[in-house]
């Protein structure tokens, strides 16, 4: 009984965004590493986008077309579902998390298979399906490369789309090393590389089960997009008896042209490319063979209830707004503790779970560069401003910062105590710096405290202001 | 089937009640002047190789040329028959793993990004582009179409299991945004263009 108190308790425990950032600042040289190399990918968003001379009515295309996916969406999943029948495919639908692990688990079962092929899906990291299934015995491989590399090392991918993007190919060397037995020191990504895809291919060429993700889903055609550079989740589908899918419901748009749109601006968001290497469009399983897909709540139909955040549901996880963030791009994709990080993953976040993220919508500048890439034009950090307002009105901020808002409140509203309050703290600041120069003071962390004035601008303007000169002139 | 009831009436309630209006695509341009030129400079930049050619016969010549013809080589294109097998088109994919190269044939490219529509009706199997080690894809110029707006008209209502555009040789950059050829599908690609 104590024993399962404590694994609870110890699973809600989550390092704040703030603390585990300046963990992560303490290797200088590796974090402007991480900044140069993401900002390296934001340019070649930039170059490719301006490549495009419609790009902006483009992206107002692809947001329109999510407004209308919004308001109309359970008619097309009732239509996709429908259609998606009609095509031989075997539709599941998940409330939560929990439901979502278990279907995926009953399919396995049913199949009696202990082994699965796995691409890219951030759903089924937010859902935890890998330490699920784990439980039951059952062998998962992650075919992405980023993600194989990062589950060798049992970390979670630290970006959407760049999921090993925080490590260096040293680290990448060693890891392999350990694990596929490469050379000790072989640094070169070309090798390291081979080694994957040989040891992957062997994966690829004898599993029954592969589970992908879904980036779109058609309510006209029901079929599904999956898009990949590495060909792994085709490698894995095609070669199995059974594909499994799985979606968050707001994955569909209405009509199959408007994927015109959105092949478009998904790649060149993300990396810069014209489109991925390969953007497979699964209408029909082979014949003899199952496709599975599975649509998950999970929050989403809460979110899609909160006016003031319902757009995050336009998201087509292309990672833009990571890759430009300059908090992200120095506190790494870790730091945020969700399976979606940066920007957008700080408005989804405490969708999921308002305590245990509430420090999300805080680690953001609200500089507004997020909004300025997204492809489906969310305004990412004015979601980010008004969870705050949501935070801190439910009591999700940390006492600390309520006493400091409080107090703060009461001098601001008080000339008098205003007054006195700035004397004391100048005078503080001059004859005893230790008081403020400390680890309690937030505001000394990266920075020097400035040097004190010898009085207030009140003091100064009561001196100088026109009535007083009047009066001395008297 | 009680979680897509109480899912759906959740969506019902919570969607917003006024509906956006779907936007007009033809306002969005897709002109280019030259799509042959595009399409080259789109498919080198993403690591592909574009070789123009005439007839079946230059394609052929090509291949005797610059692959090693004793490893397996398959195709669903008859007039390769000398140089590449036809009857693996009902085999266990799985039999496929040792394929050094398949040459297929497009319903047609994009400029733009230089992506290759192909579909089951094409592939022999799903899985042949992919698990090859190299792909060579065949597309004539005439079907060489500016942007994702008319190749989406184009495929129009078509009726396929299973369909993927092809953009270049599988890649990837994981490693440190390295960039290397090869991850798991074709190391490389080459696309006749064919008059």
């Amino acid at each position: 009984m104590v024993k399962k108190q404590k694994k609870e308790m110890s699973s809600e425990k989550v390092i704040p965004h703030s603390e585990a950032a300046t963990r992560f600042n303490k290797d200088t040289e590796r974090v402007n590493w991480h900044d140069e190399t993401l900002w390296f990918v934001r340019e070649k968003r930039d170059k490719s986008a301006h490549q495009i001379p419609d790009w902006e009515l483009l992206r107002e295309t692809a947001s329109q077309i999510k407004n209308n996916v919004l308001s109309n969406i359970h008619d097309y999943l009732i239509e996709f579902e429908a259609n998606a029948q009609k095509n031989g495919i075997i539709v599941h639908w998940a409330a939560d998390a929990k439901e979502h692990n278990q279907i995926v688990h009953s399919i396995m079962a049913k199949h009696e298979v202990k082994q699965m092929v796995k691409s890219k899906s951030m759903l089924t990291e937010e859902c935890h399906l890998n330490d699920y299934l784990a439980e039951k015995g059952i062998e998962v491989i992650d075919s992405d490369l980023g993600e194989y590399i990062v589950q060798l090392r049992k970390e979670p991918p630290s970006h959407i789309v760049l999921p090993a993007i925080h490590l260096k190919k040293e680290d990448v060397s060693e890891t392999f090393h350990e694990h596929l037995g490469t050379e000790k020191g072989n640094i070169d990504p070309q090798y390291l590389t081979e080694s994957a895809r040989l040891s992957l291919r062997n994966t690829f060429l004898t599993r029954k089960v592969a589970l992908t993700g879904v980036n779109f889903a058609i309510a006209e055609t029901g079929e599904i997009v999956v898009c990949t550079n590495e060909g792994n989740a085709d490698m894995g589908a095609h070669l199995a008896d059974v594909h499994i899918a799985c979606m968050g419901f707001e994955k569909l748009i209405p009509e199959r042209k408007h994927l015109g749109v959105f092949l478009r601006l998904l790649a060149r968001s993300a990396t810069g490319q014209p489109i991925t290497t390969f953007s497979s469009h699964f209408k029909k399983p082979r014949a003899g063979k199952e496709i599975h897909i599975v649509i998950v709540d999970n929050g989403r139909s809460t979110q899609l209830g909160r006016e003031d955040f319902r757009n995050s549901l336009k998201c087509i996880r292309c990672g833009a707004c990571m890759n430009t963030c300059p908090v992200y791009r120095r506190s790494g994709g870790h730091s945020y503790h969700n399976a979606v990080a940066g920007p957008i993953g700080s408005i989804l976040a405490p969708n999921l779970d308002m305590s245990k993220n509430a420090d999300l919508p805080f680690a953001s500048t609200l500089c507004g560069s997020c909004t300025n890439v997204c492809p489906v034009k969310i305004d990412i950090h004015d979601q980010l401003y008004k969870w705050r307002q949501v935070l801190v009105k439910e009591g999700h901020t940390p006492t600390a910062k309520t006493i400091a808002m409080n107090t703060m409140a009461k001098v601001l509203a008080n000339p008098t105590i205003f007054n006195i309050a700035g004397k004391s703290g100048r005078f503080v600041m001059k004859n005893m710096p230790g008081l403020v120069n400390n680890k309690m003071n937030k505001w000394y962390d990266q920075r020097e405290m400035p040097e004190v004035p010898e009085e207030s601008f009140r003091e100064w303007y009561k001196k100088n202001s026109r009535e007083a000169k009047a009066k001395d002139n008297e | 089937m009680s979680s897509k009831a109480d899912i759906l009436k959740k969506i019902k309630q919570n969607q917003p009640a006024f509906s956006a209006d779907l936007p007009d695509l033809n306002l969005l341009s897709s002109e280019n002047p030259d799509v042959l030129a595009t399409y080259k400079t789109v498919l080198k930049n993403i690591g592909g190789d574009p070789v123009e050619v005439t007839s079946y016969a230059e394609i052929l010549d090509y291949i005797k040329k610059n692959y090693a013809l004793e490893k397996r080589i398959i195709t669903t294109i008859p007039e390769l028959s000398e140089i590449a097998s036809l009857d693996w088109t009902s085999d266990d994919p799985h039999l496929l793993a040792d394929v050094e190269l398949n040459i297929i044939k497009a319903h047609f490219g994009v400029a733009e990004n230089s992506a290759l529509w192909v579909t089951d009706d094409v592939l022999g199997q799903r899985v042949s582009p992919f698990i090859a080690q190299y792909l060579a894809i065949i597309v004539h110029k005439k079907d060489i179409l500016a942007s994702m707006h008319q190749a989406y008209e184009r495929i129009g209502n078509q009726q396929y299991g299973f369909g993927t555009f092809i953009a270049g040789p599988s890649k990837t950059a994981d490693i440190e945004q390295s960039l290397v050829l090869g991850a798991h599908g074709a190391r490389g690609l080459i696309v006749f263009m064919l008059d």
